[in-house]
């Protein structure tokens, strides 16, 4: 149960003056239930390379497995691919087109062919499981907040069950309650079924606090793989390219100069707090 | 292949042709359409594809964009060949069943295939070399006079520039939510035609509403900036002929009078 992308090359606009090389050389083993967080820059190819994972774009050359079977064969059923990896873009809420919230988060499951009710289970699942509430189920998806139009674009892609969570950017434009909140949810989600979620963000902060493993990507290939508190130890290289590792990385650095007897791969502000305190009374 | 529609895609390089007025191209390309339509024989259709083909060679445009946007009419293409290869009445050439073909309509088709070509070309080598901003500017600027009449010229072409500068946005757009859809399992490739007209809803309706959104913020945006039509604007590039605005000129000139006189022989 897994995704496995092996020597994935991809190239925009081959034989044109306006030829890019997006994904240079990308190997990834994506194994079952873990909470992966891809960072870049804008244009580093993170979404080029999410698009990939369920088959929206077929790679210039290389071969990628969901499962032990590669994606590009011949009799490979990509509609069943995009069933079991579920994307959700960025900007979720543009995609929405039903009357009601409701049958727009249907459309998903419906077009898997399931039966109508076995559909509606699912939608109404989803909705909750996205934490929108019930009275909003039969609104017109179109008079909801932008936090709550996202919700609804994220349970149509749930409620398709997936085993591969990916999700492009998905606080992008929401304000800090909102983000949490999603970001949140999120995580919940990945407890409670054990789904594989990959979240694409620009932020350190977003994922910091919830991913097991952290892929730093520039300009087309992966610079860094690995567990968050190796990855921010980076926090100068990170920079050079436009990244930055969360706030508190920084302040412990800084601390840590000044002589404080602090632990610098702190990655979530509980974490940081809990030591400076520690390192103070010990001071002390 | 949404992305193979060259109309109003702007081909950025250094030529000659590309600094030239939009005024000159616009002109040059209306006479060349006019042309293809004055030569009696073969003959003139060689000049006219020499004098495109120098075109081409001076805009430092990759031949194959010009042919990408030839894909879009291949089918009015193909129709006008085969309703004038076999509609045309005349002397009988080859008869199977009912079907004639006779030598006029063989000239008849040679020919519409020819100017169509030729035309589609011409036209693509302005709208490769010109961004719209220029077109229209050099529209407004000729159409100038027919303010007399009342027509609201200015606001005609800032409509156009407009609508060219979303042809691209929208495509992106259409692009996007396609993908995002797809990855909910709309299948817009099979079935039927009104299954095939079904399955569009998801693309339209989004669409449409990006497209209201982005029409909305755009007018906003405008007025926000005090934009209340032409009336007293003035341009930061206005646009003057130079040495070799005046040099194009001439040089469509001189294929006129070499085609006409070539092609009417």
């Amino acid at each position: 149960m897994s995704i496995i992308l092996d020597h994935v090359n991809y190239i925009y606009g081959e034989d044109t003056a306006l030829m890019v090389k997006a994904l240079n050389d990308i190997c990834l083993t994506i194994p079952k239930g873990q909470f992966i967080g891809v960072i870049g820059h804008t244009g580093s190819g993170k979404s080029t390379l999410m698009q990939h994972m369920n088959g929206l774009i077929k790679a210039t050359s290389g071969h990628i497995y969901f499962n032990g079977e590669d994606i590009y064969d011949d009799d490979y059923d990509l509609k069943k691919l995009r069933s079991k990896v579920g994307l959700v873009f960025q900007y979720p809420e543009h995609q929405l087109f039903e009357m009601d919230v409701f049958s727009d988060v249907c459309f998903g499951p419906k077009n898997l062919g399931l039966e109508k009710k076995e559909v509606e289970l699912r939608a109404f699942d989803a909705l909750r499981k996205v934490g929108l509430p019930e009275d909003l189920f039969y609104q017109s998806p179109f008079e909801l907040s932008g936090g709550q139009k996202r919700r609804v674009a994220i349970a149509g892609v749930l409620a398709m069950k997936p085993e591969v969570l990916i999700l492009d950017e998905p606080t992008a434009g929401l304000d800090p309650k909102g983000r949490d909140e999603i970001l949140g949810q999120i995580k919940q989600l990945q407890t409670e079924t054990g789904m594989t979620i990959i979240l694409v963000s620009h932020s350190m902060e977003d994922v910091a606090e919830y991913v097991d493993r952290i892929i730093v990507m520039n300009k087309g290939s992966v610079m860094y793989d690995d567990v968050p508190k190796k990855v921010f130890a980076h926090y100068k290289e990170l920079e050079q390219v436009g990244l930055a590792a969360p706030q508190v990385t920084y302040i412990m650095h800084a601390l840590h100069e000044k002589g404080l007897d602090v632990k610098v791969d702190a990655t979530t502000i509980e974490e940081a707090a809990g030591d400076i305190v520690k390192a103070l009374r010990g001071k002390a | 292949m949404l992305r193979d529609i060259t109309l109003g895609q702007y081909y950025q390089t250094e030529s000659v042709i590309h600094k030239l007025d939009p005024r000159v191209k616009l002109g040059g390309t209306l006479l060349y359409i006019v042309s293809l339509f004055f030569f009696k024989n073969y003959l003139g259709y060689v000049v006219a594809a020499l004098f495109l083909g120098i075109v081409i060679k001076l805009s430092r445009v990759p031949f194959k964009f010009m042919v990408r946007g030839m894909k879009s009419i291949i089918m009015l293409l193909m129709i006008t060949v085969v309703f004038n290869l076999f509609l045309t009445p005349g002397t009988p050439l080859i008869s199977v069943w009912k079907l004639t073909i006779t030598a006029e309509g063989l000239k008849l088709a040679t020919t519409m295939a020819i100017r169509l070509v030729l035309l589609i070309i011409g036209s693509s080598v302005m709208t490769l070399t010109t961004t719209p901003n220029n077109l229209t500017d050099g529209m407004e600027k000729m159409m100038r006079p027919l303010k007399i009449f009342k027509v609201p010229v200015h606001e005609v072409a800032m409509m156009m520039s407009i609508a060219l500068r979303f042809i691209p946005i929208l495509l992106e757009e259409t692009d996007k939510i396609m993908k995002a859809q797809i990855a909910r399992g709309a299948d817009f490739e099979s079935g039927n035609l009104i299954k095939r007209a079904k399955a569009l809803v998801p693309l339209l309706v989004p669409l449409f509403i990006s497209a209201f959104r982005r029409a909305n913020d755009l007018a906003m945006a405008m007025e926000a900036r005090c934009y209340r039509g032409g009336e007293g604007r003035t341009k930061m590039k206005p646009l003057v002929y130079k040495k070799r605005d005046y040099l194009g000129y001439g040089f469509v000139v001189i294929y006129l009078v070499v085609g006409i006189f070539v092609g009417r022989l």
